[in-house]
């Protein structure tokens, strides 16, 4: 067993990080600007240079005169991107099976690399060379690259956990790795992302006691290594990661302490594992709560649907999940309804497209029955329900900014609810409750 | 139903055989036609392996005919009947000219499950034996513009006997005759063209009685069938197809079944064949390879004095590989062993390759993506991999036979291909 040094690490990194953002809370803009003609309450649309040293500029839109929601355009450094946001997962450097073309055809702004996936094959240097992950994938928009550290607790049964950083046996070759803050962001360098994350001492939601705490004070010594070892803060954005497991006060402690830095934008992480939702919707919202106003919020591993549209409304921007694109290679197709299972028997002769109302190549061209028989011959059937997923999740968020935009997300959620469920009584309590804690009441 | 007219009109025969033309009086509108010597779409129940219609039409001068199969879609009979409205519109394919075959070129069948009264095609769920009846019953609710008559093609293994063989071609003429039968009898197939089947095995006798009588039918072209890659050399192949086609009439296609490979593609087209199955794209897309040969027939004033320029000429990189893969012209029934024509992207010495899949291919793969990038979708196992080396491909081998439409055209082919029997040694048979 190696022996990890503990190091102590300068504390003089915060203290200037503290001071860049005081000055730049001081170098806001904030404007008013027009909003939606029939709200009655006080909106205001706020434009802000975030930091002059970092390479992203949040622009509020609108702001939900009910709920805590907000629209905004997020200017990353390959695009702008309309928030709220939901980000496809493209694991190995491609979203299964979908060209990029077609991605940015279905207007995908932003999607997601894994580091350790893209650490490991095909690595760094050859990532690298290809001009980053967006020269290797050929992918001109954003890219948000994780840690790393996530996948190791995750996949990898080996693993252990020492204030240096992450150590674990490679899954391809059984050598020993070590992932540190430092090595996180250096591959993360190396990949290029527009946005990058923070390695965070990742607790599994479930888990209670000191092991926690002891996570989340270990996550902001790693903010401040992960900060001081940007090697590109002009072109790469890091994001700090709030966690505190469901401990209300913990969470509380890592939003003072990590709100103090500067960073461009912020995650709520440790969530989305299993945990309840009781406790789910109650952390996110008291992330939010806490979160500045102008810095973007992204709400880590959430992809559902009623998920989405709820921390929506508790006042986050950005979501990322691998469900759409998973469940669609088993022939799970996401409708406004809930979701349809094309291989099962009941599609063979329903000559109907997936959505009647959806916009998808899929949905224009091809019906339940054919995608059902194609399931039996070819992969081509995967990367149709693929698409209408990505295409689902995408003009899920975009009818949910305009309906921001225009002053009407209240009633969006409560058409959206009574589309996705049969009656109200099947309505889930937590989402009913979170709904209800930013005014928003379900008939 | 509008009826359709297929009519061959040959504008050039060269060296005696080889035909350049068109076919013309496709699809229901008759307006569709199809450039031959040409090379069909090949589907799976009427997708182009890996592609959605996004993806495969980034690919320019598709063939205006798609190939389906009944091994595909037999199965799924009693939905297209309950559909109604045919399989072109089922498909979601709007605007092809649609044939159907009996079996799935890139799969071999199993031998010994032909009886007198019926065929066998595999599909997802396993055996469906099929009798006329059936087989016609299928046709009717395919709706194709034409498609391959029901036929017993047992007989492609070279230690087929003589009375085998010659029980698949009068089984096959029955089949014919039965198939006419209902065919002229039933409404919902006027205009839809039947190809007979030549069978015969490796014997010149029944190859040629097949042919003969065949061709006194009225069939709109014909199929030939039996002469899979690998299941006989070439030269006996060339020699067979060439004792067929003297008793086939002039003004009708010819379509060759289970050939691909482009070497045997020209020695075929030589032969006097029109048409090919577009299958061996999707056989190199499966194995991770990437078709890599040249076809550049223009001839390049660059280069002229010097080497001569061939039709299939091995890219540098690819001279490397041909010494670990098989020998051109060894009869190997493995269809799934890599050809000389094509790079392996598996290979390692692709990790840091920056290049294109083929240098100057306008391909969307090509123009977006770089051997390296493959190469690591391959060893990642990503579904992306098959979709852009299927793009690459199918864009590559039917722009070879774009190219070999122009050689005819300017009769270069005969000149290109002594030369590449000259030149690359490992090409020729
Ligand atoms: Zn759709
Ligand atoms: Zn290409």
């Amino acid at each position: 067993m190696v022996k990890w040094l503990n190091v102590d690490w300068p504390t003089r990194l915060s203290t200037a990080a503290a001071s860049r953002y005081a000055q730049n809370n001081m170098a806001a803009v904030v404007e008013r600007g027009t909003v939606a003609n029939n709200t009655q309450v006080d909106q205001m649309s706020l434009k802000k240079a975030v930091s002059a040293a970092s390479p992203l500029t949040l622009r509020i839109v609108a702001e939900c005169s009910v709920t805590k929601a907000r629209a905004c355009d997020l200017i990353l450094p390959h695009s702008a991107v309309s928030t709220p946001v939901f980000m496809p997962v493209g694991t190995q450097g491609t979203l299964k099976g979908i060209t990029v073309d077609q991605l940015e055809g279905l207007g995908c702004q932003i999607c997601l690399g894994n580091t350790y996936h893209l650490g490991m094959r095909p690595g760094p240097e050859l990532i690298t060379k290809a001009n980053g992950l967006h020269g290797f994938m050929n992918w001109k928009n954003n890219l948000l690259t994780d840690s790393g550290g996530f996948q190791m607790v995750s996949l990898v049964e080996l693993s252990e956990v020492t204030e240096e950083g992450v150590k674990f046996k490679s899954p391809y070759d059984g050598k020993e790795i070590h992932l540190s803050p430092e090595k996180s962001i250096s591959i993360q360098n190396s990949l290029g992302s527009d946005i990058m994350m923070q390695l965070d001492d990742v607790v599994s939601s479930t888990v209670t006691g000191p092991r926690v705490e002891e996570a989340m004070h270990r996550s902001i010594r790693w903010l401040d290594r992960c900060i001081a070892a940007n090697g590109n803060p002009d072109k790469q954005n890091l994001f700090a990661i709030i966690q505190g497991g469901l401990n209300a006060e913990l969470r509380k402690a890592c939003l003072d302490e990590m709100t103090k830095r500067d960073v461009p934008g912020f995650a709520i992480g440790g969530l989305s594992g299993g945990e309840e939702k009781d406790d789910f919707w109650r952390m996110v919202t008291l992330s939010t709560d806490h979160l500045p106003r102008e810095k973007p919020r992204y709400l880590m591993g959430v992809g559902y649907a009623v998920d989405l549209v709820v921390c929506v409304a508790l006042g986050c921007d950005m979501f990322d999940c691998v469900f759409p694109t998973r469940t669609a290679r088993f022939g799970s197709a996401l409708v406004p309804w809930g979701s349809l299972q094309v291989k099962h028997k009941q599609y063979a002769k329903d000559f109907r497209p997936i959505d009647p109302d959806c916009q998808c190549p899929t949905c224009k061209r091809h019906s339940r029955a054919y995608l059902h028989a194609l399931f039996k011959t070819d992969t081509a059937a995967m990367h149709h329900i693929t698409i209408h997923n990505v295409a689902y999740q995408l003009t899920l968020m975009r009818s949910v900014r305009q309906s921001i935009i225009e002053g009407r997300f209240p009633e969006f959620i409560r058409t959206f609810m009574k589309r996705m469920f049969e009656s109200p009584d099947q309505y889930p309590r937590w989402a009913v409750d979170a709904l209800a804690s930013v005014h928003v009441t379900l008939e | 139903m509008a009826g359709s007219r297929m009519k061959l009109e040959l504008c050039r025969v060269a060296q005696g055989r080889s035909r350049l033309g068109v076919l013309t009086g496709l699809g229901r509108t008759s307006q569709q036609s199809l450039d031959v010597p040409g090379c069909l779409l090949y589907t799976h129940f009427g997708t182009v392996p890996h592609l959605t219609q996004d993806t495969l039409h980034t690919v320019s001068n598709l063939p205006a005919v798609t190939q389906v199969t009944l091994s595909h879609i037999a199965e799924h009979q009693e939905v297209l009947e309950e559909f109604k409205d045919g399989f072109r519109k089922f498909a979601g394919l709007h605007d092809t000219v649609l044939y159907c075959s009996l079996h799935d070129p890139a799969v071999l069948c199993p031998t010994g499950y032909t009886t007198n009264k019926t065929v066998s095609v595999w599909g997802s769920g396993g055996r469906m034996e099929l009798t006329v009846a059936k087989f016609m019953a299928l046709q009717k609710t395919v709706q194709p513009d034409w498609y391959q008559s029901m036929a017993d093609g047992e007989t492609w293994q070279s230690n087929t006997s003589r009375k085998r063989v010659r029980k698949s071609v009068d089984r096959t003429l029955t089949h014919l005759d039965e198939c006419l039968l209902v065919h002229q009898n039933s409404q919902e197939l006027e205009g839809v063209e039947v190809f007979g089947v030549v069978e015969g095995g490796d014997i010149l006798e029944e190859r040629v009685r097949s042919a003969r009588e065949t061709a006194k039918r009225p069939v709109a072209g014909f199929c030939l069938d039996g002469f899979q890659s690998g299941s006989m050399d070439q030269a006996l192949k060339t020699q067979l197809i060439s004792a067929v086609i003297k008793e086939l009439p002039e003004d009708k296609p010819r379509l060759l079944q289970g050939v691909g490979r482009p070497d045997e593609v020209l020695a075929c087209v030589e032969a006097g064949v029109d048409l090919f199955e577009g299958f061996f794209p999707f056989q190199v897309t499966e194995r991770g390879c990437a078709l890599c040969f040249d076809f550049d027939v223009s001839l390049d004033p660059e280069r002229a004095g010097r080497a001569p320029h061939a039709v299939l000429k091995l890219n540098d990189d690819q001279k490397d590989t041909v010494g670990e893969t098989q020998q051109n012209g060894d009869p190997c029934l493995d269809q799934t062993q890599m050809t000389s024509f094509e790079i392996n992207l598996n290979d390692k010495r692709y990790h840091d390759d920056f290049r294109p899949l083929v240098e100057g291919c306008g391909c969307y793969c090509c123009k977006n993506h770089q051997r390296a990038y493959l190469h690591h979708l391959l060893v990642t196992n990503e579904l992306l991999a098959g979709v852009l080396l299927m793009i690459h491909n199918t864009a590559h081998y039917h722009g070879f036979f774009g190219a070999l439409r122009e050689a005819l055209a300017s009769e270069k082919l005969d000149v290109l291909k002594r030369q590449e029997a000259g030149e690359s040694a490992s090409l020729s048979p």
